[in-house]
């Protein structure tokens, strides 16, 4: 790679990684509708942006450095208090997020559409036009901290915004110092932090010059406490932590008159009333408005050197604040936003984790291209090759009397061999750990589109997300994006029902996709739901009809669920209007191809008025797996081993046919069988005993006949590429330990072919 | 004889390219963090010509730790540059009230940065 792709490799990978954080930061505010935001989530987000636009205008990426600053912008007067956190404020955001994302994959392709410029200019003017500026406050609340000047010249203008919303608010604040050593001072800066993040909010961290010691360092930390001084004392015992209270004089407008109400803000909350929206005579606080404190020491400056002895703390200057917690406005789910985001998982909570983070992200987290990786497996799998070999060479050795080595030697070998075999699984196991995301990546950027899309069909819509940390290998990740997207658009599109045909229907107003990943052993099974109007069967069959995909004799012979699966044919569209959502000549077809590209395999379930769940079930990696080397017709062929149930040894005469197709009896079930050797037109030889290898994905069992099981082995799948790379059934090739090279089968393919054979032969 | 510089920049890329341009010039080191904490830990250890902040970083802000060179009676006459983006005024003024000497606006371009240093560093 030149320099210049390797500069945008690098622009690329760092600009993904911003997005990923800006994403999931913007999940949280989603699922917090009507909560007032954590400052600290506002402003990771506002930082977010701040950086994409700092890395996109250093490397010359002009649209995203423009809309990343249009996008700081709002966010700064978000963060600022001028601007209040409504869906309207959110949903551009999310907007602006989906629009970045785009523009980061064309520069990643050195592409620049036209459409996704006339996309960002439109987007630019509606960040601008966002939210008024709010008017000039009568008073500064800052006014009212006796604070000295000096330590306020060091607070940037946004902490300046959040000490102000803490004094307006009447919460309590505090400066708390702490002296350190210098060789871990940021060891216990940052245990100090998880003691006072769920008490309140670090507004600032101010290093001294003036350290309590020769070789230390002393920070002031200025707090605004959700707790009681006592409460607040009782934590910091055990640190070297000591507690100032800081003076606050009451405003002129805290003089409320008796018997005034407090004003109940209604939702959504803005991050911040401007004041010039509270009038004097409505003020939200309930807190009771203090003597004014003045005099010797009521005033700390974050240069007081602390005394040697007990903390100075003004019991009668402060009393513990109750937090002012704003109602919420009463449920009523007409009044919610089209698009609720729900997660069955808590919300990670933001800790001082973020904190000790960016200090260690560097050192702890190494990006590596996928393609490296890719070539590390190839490695390993060669490896297992000369492993087996050797094994090989130790088991002759060991049995052939023709070769005379001594016993000691050939125990040797067989132990160092033993020894090897263990190392390379490790190495293995490793490796593939090291591939390993989590689903969520892709269940984050389908949350945002399912906002976009509900929006532009009029639906309302609970998304329910499930099992994100679910791991499965990069490179499928990365592949299940475009099908679970269309599945999704499909689910809010044909199946959710409008608010009124819903009630009409005697359901709720709101309809709820939820997307659900879940581990099962070696598989991921993800399911995408919804509690819509469900698959009309009948019509699928007619619209097969009409289009030709069945004959009438196969229609009459079809099952239900035989018929729901129709909807997987290329050609077939049950699109009543060309939305854009719907009308791009893409079908289910292809989800299902490259499902099938991934080995997975996809099944849907539906009930008429009830709902559609599609479950697409996933090996968890691709790139190295055991498998079950079986011959046929005198050629060899691997069969993924995750995918075998069990294998029978079965006689011919135990072989019947049902309907024209072959089956045996398992245990009192059906089970449908096929010869490998009819599959790829290989001569049949005459067997009186047939090995019969049941395979099984998701609720699908199949048995496919082969002559002779010569075996297990790890193996790298390679894909194919020429006239191979079409031949169904096959999902690509592999090294043996012997020098050969086998086909590998692809079971989710031949198990579709067994369930379709039936209609095929019909 | 080299003379070490201290960067603190959290974004990555800046990071480098201010790292990058400062080993440009002869005789100079660029020794670069992502954090001010971790600034606060190298200042100590070696002797700074010159030290180039960030003011937005996630622990502690380059106001903060300009503010404590500044105080510092052995960091005090250290030259300090900051680093910020447009539209970042108020925060840059109070820089340069604390005593930063120079500032830098992103995105710069390396020559101006080059400029400053040799400036400030008497380099030819």
């Amino acid at each position: 790679m030149n320099s210049a792709g390797k500069a945008l490799a690098e622009f690329v990978a760092e600009g993904t990684e911003i997005l990923e954080s800006l994403g999931k930061e913007l999940l949280v505010l989603d699922q917090q509708r009507g909560v007032e935001p954590e400052p600290d989530i506002i402003n990771g987000i506002f930082r977010a942006a701040h950086s994409l636009k700092g890395l996109a205008a250093l490397f010359g990426q002009e649209r995203i450095a423009r809309l990343a600053h249009q996008s700081e912008d709002l966010l700064d007067r978000l963060r600022l208090g001028r601007l209040s956190l409504d869906d309207q404020v959110l949903d551009l955001l999310i907007e602006s997020l989906d629009v970045l994302q785009a523009l980061l994959a064309e520069a990643a392709r050195e592409e620049s559409s036209d459409a996704l410029n006339e996309r960002v200019k439109e987007l630019g003017e509606r960040l601008a036009n966002l939210g008024t500026a709010s008017a000039a406050a009568d008073e500064d609340p800052l006014d009212r901290l006796e604070l000295d000047p000096q330590v306020r010249s060091v607070f940037t203008e946004y902490e300046e915004h959040r000490l102000r919303e803490n004094v307006r608010r009447g919460v309590a604040l505090f400066r708390i110092r702490a002296a350190f050593d210098l060789s871990d001072f940021d060891t216990g800066l940052t245990e100090l932090n998880v003691r006072l993040k769920p008490l309140g909010e670090v507004v600032s961290t101010l290093p001294s010059s003036e350290p309590g010691g020769l070789s230390g360092i002393a920070f002031d930390l200025i707090f605004g406490s959700r707790v009681s001084e006592a409460e607040l004392a009782a934590k910091l015992q055990g640190t070297p932590a000591q507690l100032f209270a800081l003076t606050v004089r009451p405003s002129a407008a805290a003089l409320v008159p008796v018997g005034s109400a407090p004003e109940t803000p209604a939702a959504p909350l803005p991050l911040a009333l401007p004041p010039a929206e509270a009038p004097a005579a409505k003020k939200t606080t309930r807190r009771k408005p203090r003597a004014s404190k003045t005099g010797a020491g009521s005033s700390t400056s974050a240069e007081d050197v602390a005394p040697a002895d007990a903390p100075l703390v003004k019991a009668s200057s402060l009393r513990a604040v109750e937090p002012v917690v704003p109602a919420l406005p009463a449920s009523d789910t007409s009044s919610l936003p089209v698009v609720r985001t729900l997660t069955e998982e808590p919300v990670a909570p933001r800790g001082p984790k973020a904190e000790s983070e960016s200090a260690r992200s560097l050192t702890q987290t190494v990006r590596v291209d996928i393609s490296r990786l890719d070539a590390l497996m190839n490695t390993v799998g060669e490896l297992l090759l000369i492993k087996a070999n050797l094994q090989r060479m130790a088991e002759s050795a060991r049995v052939d009397a023709g070769v005379t080595l001594s016993k000691v030697w050939g125990q040797d070998l067989s132990r160092e061999t033993r020894q090897l075999e263990r190392k390379l699984d490790a190495l293995q196991e490793g490796l593939l750990e090291a591939r390993m995301v989590p689903v969520g990546q892709v269940f984050d950027r389908l949350a945002r589109l399912v906002r976009r899309i509900a929006r532009e069909v009029g639906k309302e819509i609970d998304f329910v997300i499930g099992g994100g940390d679910v791991e499965l290998d990069k490179l499928i990740v990365e592949e299940l994006s475009d099908p679970l997207m269309h599945i999704i658009r499909n689910a809010i599109d044909h199946g959710a029902e409008s608010p009124e045909a819903r009630l009409a229907a005697g359901k709720s107003r709101r309809a709820r996709v939820s997307l659900q990943a879940e581990q099962k052993g070696n598989h991921v099974l993800i399911k995408v739901s919804d509690d819509g109007a469900g698959i009309d069967e009948l019509g699928v069959r007619e619209l097969a009809l009409r289009k030709g995909l069945i004959t009438e004799a196969q229609a009459r012979e079809m099952s239900r669920r035989e018929l729901l699966n129709l909807i997987f044919l290329p050609g077939f569209s049950t699109a009543r209007s060309v939305s854009e959502l719907s009308g791009r000549g893409v079908g289910l077809d292809v989800v299902k191809n490259n499902i099938g590209n991934l080995s997975g395999i996809i099944d849907v379930w539906s009930e008429r008025g009830m709902g559609t769940a599609f479950h697409i079930t996933l090996p968890v990696t691709l790139a190295i797996i055991r498998a079950l080397v079986v011959g046929v017709s005198g050629r060899t062929y691997a069969v993924p081993l995750n995918s075998v149930l069990e294998i029978l040894s079965v006689k011919p005469a135990e072989i019947r046919t049902v309907e024209r197709r072959e089956v045996l009896d398992l245990r009192g079930t059906t089970l449908p069988l096929m010869r490998l050797a009819r599959v790829f037109n290989h001569p049949e030889r005459p067997a009186d005993r047939y090995f019969v290898v049941v395979a099984g994905l998701a609720q699908e069992r199949l048995g496919i006949a082969v002559d002779e099981l010569q075996g297990q082995q790890d193996i790298v799948v390679k894909s194919l590429g020429g006239r191979l790379q079409g031949v169904r059934g096959i999902s690509g090739a592999a090294d043996l330990a012997n020098r050969r090279t086998v086909l590998v089968l692809d079971v989710g393919a031949l198990l579709e072919e067994g369930m379709s054979s039936e209609r095929r032969r019909a | 004889m080299t003379s070490k510089i201290l960067i603190v920049e959290d974004s990555k890329a800046s990071r480098e390219l201010i790292s990058a341009t400062v080993e440009s010039i002869p005789g100079l080191e660029a020794i670069a963090t992502s954090s001010g904490l971790e600034a606060l830990k190298l200042l100590p250890q070696h002797a700074f010509a010159l030290i180039i902040t960030d003011i937005n970083m996630p622990d502690i802000n380059g106001l903060e730790l300009i503010r404590f060179v500044k105080t510092n009676p052995t960091l005090r006459d250290t030259p300090l540059f900051i680093v910020t983006t447009e539209g970042r005024e108020k925060d840059r003024d109070r820089g340069l009230a604390l005593g930063a000497a120079e500032y830098l606006v992103k995105p710069f371009s390396p020559q101006s940065l080059e400029g400053l240093v040799r400036r400030y560093l008497k380099l030819a």
